[in-house]
């Protein structure tokens, strides 16, 4: 079995991180696998996670009385999933379901978030590859936004 | 119990599937508190609860903003000027107004969800100077599918705050676009004062509502105007509850801190 | 209670029939129907299930001789009174209409509604009347019909002499000793060769009616047959409901993963709903006859069963199985009291007996209980 420092070495999210980088970082993990369909948080739950998929899919969803579950995002191997965790109030704003059987790596968002303030260059080199991550998803969540298979004489 | 009849006296087109109308109620004026429905029909096509979205302070009109959306609405969508449309009502509990008197008042509307706000806004501005500052957030689909356009800049100029926004739109749009949210987070307010009305889909009062606790605002002084099977407005047909209250008696206005654990649940 | 014990004897009851039906009643009872016992019109002693009782367990109902001949001896069947207080049809209003869209409403020439007596009204259907009573006419707009239905009944409760199989009054605090709610109400007692009912006045009117029925003061061993049988009944029910905080227990259970269990087994068919005295949910069609001209709108019977029951922006709030037993359940035994300020429950035992699959509320209650707090799997 790989140690948790090596699966997090491999993550391409985390790639370029300094040996001592990582082995803070790990410190703050642990191994975690959800069965298909179990729910990992739902809105409005304390935000005290985040986590790095090793592999499987995880969908986020919105709840709607009379519509149901409405799935917005799904994210698979390697992504990171949580940002909730990094700003108040720390709360999920949307519930997360494993599609199917899934390997995970869970964070302690409290831990990370205390040693990010006491190293600032842990700090800077976590956030730059989170805003990377989040840049890259509002971009595609925008483009999805244009609604472009819509029939054009519907529009 | 049994309907009164309104003779249709104006119909005026708002977007493509939404209509307002005007009517006279036959013989008397009809009293009603900002925030109240009523069980709308072109009679026999069955009833439809509908938010009254007149001016409270005018009693000759009964005025209802309707989008077709089932066989009933579609019935009373179709209704011309000189016919006739039957209401029972008015029915359900008020926007706070008068609580919120002394308070910097926010009305965040999603779509459609504006016609339950208009009494309170148009009674906001009638009673301007028992308030503090008066905002409106306002968002929807698109341009052409904002209520009352006319009506939004007579109201900034009276003194409501007016922010929109859509979720697409094209360059000759001026105001923002994007969720109404994120209006939220420019509004210039005082989070210790401020009461705040909501009216529109639930996922979009939901993260409204996580959006003006962030900016310290109490769910105690957050009021939502809440939806479910309403079928009969008097609490006997038991359609609409919602968890321990009854949507036609409790609400439709409800405190937020009410609602939130029960509106956790899922299916409830 | 009134200090008023009377003694009316098996062969005088037929007077009481008599002196009601001379007041102009129609006598609703018990009869034999179908392999049941159901409500119908009686006019005379012989129309009462005579020397029936009726054995029920989840699911089950079966009817056998007794080796008496009681009147009563036997627990509630699939009707309740609620059919008369909240008919299962009704036509709210009939309208014409006119050129300009609207309608004319007109009344049909009124038929004097028959004046109705209840006989046999078991006490749990006493605190079910008056459960319905607060629905229908406690809130901001009663309706005249519904009041117009509840005035003038005349109601002779029975005292159950045994408990039925699923019957849990005794823990829901509804019997089974009636209090209230009656105007007469008997023990009938079978014992020694005596055949006799000890009669309890609980108004002005009862005890007018039974002056003119041949009849005596019960006498001390009498009204202790009474009590006897009172005690018995209390301390055989076929269920027991433990009602300690149900409110908030359910109240902090709606994860359970219970009603995942329940779910598997619930058919949604709705049959509790319709035997359940006190389930008022009701829906509105309005139907035009062929021309389109004449309008008529008709409320009937509804359950929260249905798919539809919950429509909301194109679907349902409640599209699951799962979901709507635990709103029919909650609702009886714990929002009813934020709605109503009452238990919805009288402990009657109908939705057990009548469910197919026997589904018992008093287990499922029992199970949430053993283990409060637990949680279904990521909730």
């Amino acid at each position: 079995m790989q140690g948790l420092e090596e699966l997090i070495a491999a993550a391409p999210v985390f790639a370029g991180l300094a040996p001592d980088q990582l082995e803070l970082v790990a410190g703050c993990g642990a191994n975690r696998r959800a069965e298909a369909g179990e729910v990992l948080f739902r809105e409005g739950d304390p935000a005290d996670l985040f986590f790095l998929i090793r592999a499987g899919t995880i969908a986020l969803e919105v709840h709607s009385p009379g519509r149901g579950a409405l799935v917005i995002d799904t994210l698979h191997d390697g992504d990171l999933v949580g940002w909730s965790w990094l700003f108040p109030p720390y709360r999920w704003r949307v519930d997360g379901r494993a599609v199917g059987p899934a390997a995970l790596i869970a964070f302690d968002g409290l831990c990370l978030r205390g040693k990010c303030e006491a190293d600032h260059e842990l700090g800077y080199q976590l956030m730059r590859r989170f805003a990377a991550g989040a840049i890259e998803r509002l971009q595609a969540t925008r483009f999805q936004l244009l609604d472009v298979y819509a029939n054009p004489a519907a529009r | 119990m049994v309907p009164a009849a309104f003779v249709v006296r104006a119909k005026r087109r708002e977007t493509a599937d939404t209509w307002t109308f005007e009517l006279e109620p036959e013989g008397g004026g009809f009293e009603f508190s900002p925030g109240q429905f009523t069980m709308l029909a072109a009679g026999g096509a069955g009833e439809a609860p509908i938010s009254i979205s007149g001016d409270p302070d005018d009693p000759a009109r009964l005025v209802h903003t309707v989008r077709a959306v089932g066989a009933a609405t579609r019935a009373i969508c179709a209704a011309e000027p000189g016919e006739v449309l039957e209401a029972r009502g008015p029915f359900g509990g008020a926007w706070p107004l008068e609580a919120a008197e002394g308070d910097e008042v926010v009305i965040a509307a999603g779509g459609i969800g504006l016609a339950p706000l208009r009494p309170a806004i148009l009674r906001l501005l009638d009673r301007r100077e028992r308030y503090g500052p008066l905002h409106l957030l306002y968002g929807g689909r698109s341009p052409d599918q904002l209520l009352y356009p006319a009506e939004l800049e007579e109201w900034a100029e009276r003194g409501l705050e007016v922010a929109l926004t859509v979720d697409s739109a094209g360059p000759e749009w001026l105001g923002h676009v994007g969720v109404v949210t994120r209006l939220v987070g420019r509004a210039e307010l005082d989070p210790a004062r401020t009461t705040a009305m909501l009216c529109g889909p639930e996922i979009m009062m939901r993260f409204t509502v996580a959006a003006l606790t962030a900016r310290g605002i109490s769910t105690e002084r957050i009021f939502a105007s809440m939806e479910r099977n309403m079928q009969c407005g008097i609490a006997h047909c038991g359609h609409c509850q919602l968890g321990p209250t009854l949507v036609c008696r409790d609400g439709p206005v409800y405190p937020w801190s009410e609602l939130e654990a029960w509106l956790a649940i899922r299916e409830l | 209670m009134s200090a008023e014990i009377e003694l009316l004897e098996r062969d005088g009851f037929d007077s009481l029939l008599a002196a009601l039906a001379a007041d102009g009643y129609t006598v609703i009872g018990p009869t034999v129907r179908d392999g049941a016992i159901v409500y119908d019109e009686v006019h005379t002693a012989a129309d009462l299930p005579v020397g029936w009782t009726d054995e029920q367990g989840g699911g089950h109902y079966r009817l056998h001789r007794r080796d008496d001949e009681a009147l009563f001896g036997y627990a509630v069947g699939p009707h309740s009174w609620k059919r008369y207080q909240l008919p299962p049809e009704v036509t709210v209003w009939r309208g014409r209409r006119r050129a300009d869209g609207g309608l004319e409403r007109f009344e049909e020439a009124p038929r004097e509604p028959p004046r109705l007596a209840f006989l046999g009204a078991r006490s749990c259907e006493l605190h079910a009347t008056e459960i319905l009573d607060r629905v229908l006419l406690g809130g901001a707009h009663p309706d005249p019909a519904d009041r117009a239905r509840r005035e003038d009944v005349f109601v002779v409760a029975v005292n159950c002499g045994e408990a039925g199989g699923t019957c849990f009054c005794a823990s829901m605090d509804t019997g089974p000793v009636a209090k209230a709610g009656f105007d007469l109400a008997l023990t009938e007692v079978l014992e020694d060769g005596r055949h006799y009912f000890v009669v309890d006045v609980g108004s002005e009117r009862g005890a007018d009616l039974l002056a003119r029925v041949p009849h005596a003061a019960a006498a001390e061993p009498e009204r202790d047959a009474a009590r006897r049988i009172h005690e018995h009944t209390a301390a055989t029910m076929g269920r027991e409901l433990d009602v300690t905080d149900i409110r908030d227990l359910l109240y902090r259970n709606y994860e359970h993963p219970r009603w995942d269990e329940v779910a598997d087994r619930c058919l949604t068919c709705g049959n509790c709903t319709m035997v359940c005295p006190t389930c008022f949910c009701t829906t509105v069609e309005d139907t035009t006859d062929l021309s389109g001209d004449v309008v008529e709108r008709r409320q009937s019977w509804d359950s929260c069963f249905t798919v539809d029951y919950s429509h909301l922006s194109g679907g349902s709030v409640r599209g699951s199985g799962r979901s709507r037993y635990r709103q029919w359940m909650t609702h009886k035994l714990a929002t009813w009291f934020d709605q109503f300020d009452s238990s919805g429950c009288v402990g009657c035992g109908r939705c057990i007996t009548w469910c197919p699959v026997g589904i018992d509320i008093t287990e499922e209650a029992a199970a949430i209980r053993a283990s409060d707090g637990e949680r279904r799997a990521g909730a």
